[in-house]
């Protein structure tokens, strides 16, 4: 029976050290996918449409016009 | 009903700190007991004298700026506060003689140096984080703050939290970890206010109109979130007594010093880092009114600070009881985390290209540009530092200091200004800044300041690494620690004044923005009905 230490030391260098960088790089091919563009594109310019005051109830997220800085 | 179960609560708390004040066994325990007592019976009275009382309901189509207000202003004076304090012992440590007689055990260098490290980190930076929290939060989520009083909650337990850290530093309450320092009564207190900060942010988010988390909401968010596991965690401390203001930690030894220090590197990573890169990727492109430059770097910045950061505590551990396959993790990840850190100073830089003709005439965002280069100075000069040769020069010598603070004044501090420069005139409806003139001459005094305070400390730091490692021809130490200390001191009265003008900078700024509120133009594009208080 080996002590807690060396198992959770094991672990942590083989399959948690596996698992974290799989996921990393996973989060970074998301990322790049095709077709992300236009939503970070859209995303990018966030800050620049309600400054003053809050949307409406009766604004739908994805119908409005979409107003962009100054490009 | 909700009202008079507040009174009640409220009422008992006054009666419990009343009673815990009457045990209190030091004299830090019983100015918390009454700090709590005061603070509560202050806030009783505010609610028995509103309950029973029409409420107007918040308006849903404003957005809720009172506490973002309240943030601003609390970030600009705990920030002269904690200068002042800074200078303050600067000066201590080249005059000794500045550690008065009289106020020893209250101001000398020792009870002032937690005092000034907890001021500038959590009074100034923290009320900076909550204020661009607030302001980003409901900008980028289209959405008014969700939790209603619960914000003024956050603000006021916040403040609350500052001062009795900083009144029970004084009177020499203290855990003795370094950023940790408060006792666990104080620490107990701002979990409550935390996990209050995160509901908020949290409610916000989920009340958004805006289908996208904006990416500044991500790094605020992992801020709030990984600050609120690290406070926990290293804080795990047993009270001798509910009557005392000391108590024992769980962990001891070297597991003890690799929590304080996985805590104290992440405070810098998420506190001092990843809640500043949220303030970067909102107010940069808000003043170059354009867009981040590439909003993909933005999340891989992200993602690879997350990732990566929390590994790197164990560099300050080198040389120790540490095993070594431990402190090397640390400086591995610490050096690759240089190149995210690098990705994000290029892509708030880049953020201005086809705008660069703006920092000649913008003395804001001149502000801000340079704190992203300090950003990019300090991620360059730390992974180094954590490098075990290195260190072994670096480390217990004033390099350290130099490092802290480029980062923290040149970085921290640039972007806060640049933030309050960009949210008074806003917040108060103001078309423009009282002065600009002011802002620049706050921009050269704060960056000259911050120059002579790292140059100095390189020449002293590297100094006094090479004369403790001086042998002679029979192997013995060349240089006794007060020989170090005497050759030290030119640069320590340069450091000094470095402080005086990042201080006198600072001055500068709370004048203008005061000038800002008071005199300011009234912006003409105002939105009606806009409060201004």
């Amino acid at each position: 029976m080996e002590d807690t230490y060396t198992i959770m030391r094991v672990f942590a260098g083989s399959w948690g050290m596996m698992f974290l960088l799989l996921s990393f790089l996973g989060v970074i091919l998301f990322t790049l996918r095709p077709g992300s563009r236009q939503v970070h594109r859209d995303t990018a310019n966030i800050p620049f449409r309600y400054d003053d005051r809050p949307a409406g109830d009766d604004e739908p997220a994805m119908t409005r016009q979409f107003k962009e800085a100054r490009q | 009903m909700l009202d008079y179960l507040k009174l009640a609560i409220l009422g008992v708390v006054v009666v419990c700190a009343a009673i815990a004040a009457n045990y209190a066994r030091d004299a830090a325990y019983l100015v918390h007991a009454l700090l709590i007592m005061a603070s509560a019976g202050g806030v009783f009275l505010w609610q028995l004298r509103r309950t029973g009382e029409p409420r107007v309901p918040a308006p849903a189509n404003e957005y809720m700026d009172g506490p973002v207000r309240a943030a601003a202003i609390a970030t600009a004076f705990w920030g002269v506060v904690g200068f002042l304090v800074g200078v303050t012992i600067a000066f201590q440590l080249a005059f000794p003689v500045l550690n008065f007689e009289w106020a020893q055990g209250y101001l000398n260098f020792g009870r002032l140096r937690p005092l000034h490290t907890s001021a500038v980190i959590f009074a100034f930076g923290g009320n900076a984080l909550l204020a661009a929290s607030f302001y980003i939060v409901q900008r980028t989520s289209a959405a008014r703050l969700w939790g209603g009083g619960l914000t003024w909650f956050v603000f006021w337990g916040y403040q609350l939290f500052i001062v009795m850290a900083a009144t029970g530093y004084l009177l020499g309450s203290t855990q003795g970890q370094e950023y940790a320092e408060p006792e666990w009564l104080v620490d107990l207190w701002l979990t409550i206010v935390w996990v209050a900060f995160l509901a908020v942010y949290m409610g916000t988010l989920l009340k958004r109109k805006e289908p996208h988390i904006y990416v500044a909401n991500w790094f605020l968010l992992s801020f709030i979130v990984t600050v609120a596991m690290l406070h926990v965690v290293n804080n795990l401390q047993i009270p001798v007594s509910i009557f005392g203001s000391s108590s024992v930690p769980v962990m001891s030894g070297v597991q003890g010093a690799m929590t304080q220090w996985w805590y104290g590197h992440n405070a810098v990573g998420f506190f001092l880092t990843a809640g500043f890169l949220g303030m970067m990727y909102y107010f940069i492109p808000k003043q170059a009114e354009r867009p981040v430059y590439s909003y993909k770097l933005s999340i891989i910045h992200f993602w690879a600070l997350i990732f990566l950061y929390i590994w790197a505590g164990p560099h300050h551990l080198h040389y120790t009881a540490l095993p070594d396959w431990a402190s090397t993790l640390g400086m591995v990840f610490s050096v690759v985390l240089w190149m995210p850190s690098w990705g994000g100073m290029i892509n708030g830089l880049m953020t201005l290209s086809g705008a660069w003709d703006k920092l000649r005439t913008d003395p804001i965002l001149r502000m801000m540009v340079t704190s992203v280069a300090f950003y990019g100075m300090s991620t360059f000069e730390g992974p180094m530092m954590s490098i075990r040769a290195v260190n072994s020069l670096s480390h217990y010598t004033d390099w350290t200091i130099g490092h802290v603070h480029s980062g923290a004044l040149g970085w921290n501090g640039m972007i806060t200004f640049g933030m309050l420069y960009y949210l008074f005139p806003k917040l108060w409806n103001k078309q423009r800044l009282y002065s600009l003139k002011a802002v620049s001459w706050h921009y050269w005094l704060a960056t000259i300041g911050i120059v002579l305070y790292a140059a100095s400390m390189w020449v002293t730091g590297i100094m006094e690494g090479l004369m403790w490692r001086e042998v002679d021809a029979q192997g013995f130490l060349v240089n006794s620690f007060a020989d170090t200390v005497a050759a030290k001191f030119p640069m320590y009265v340069v450091r000094g004044l470095g402080g005086v003008l990042f201080l006198t900078g600072s001055l500068i700024m709370a004048w203008n923005l005061w000038m800002t509120v008071k005199k300011g133009e009234v912006r003409k594009d105002a939105p009606v009905a806009a409060p201004a208080e």
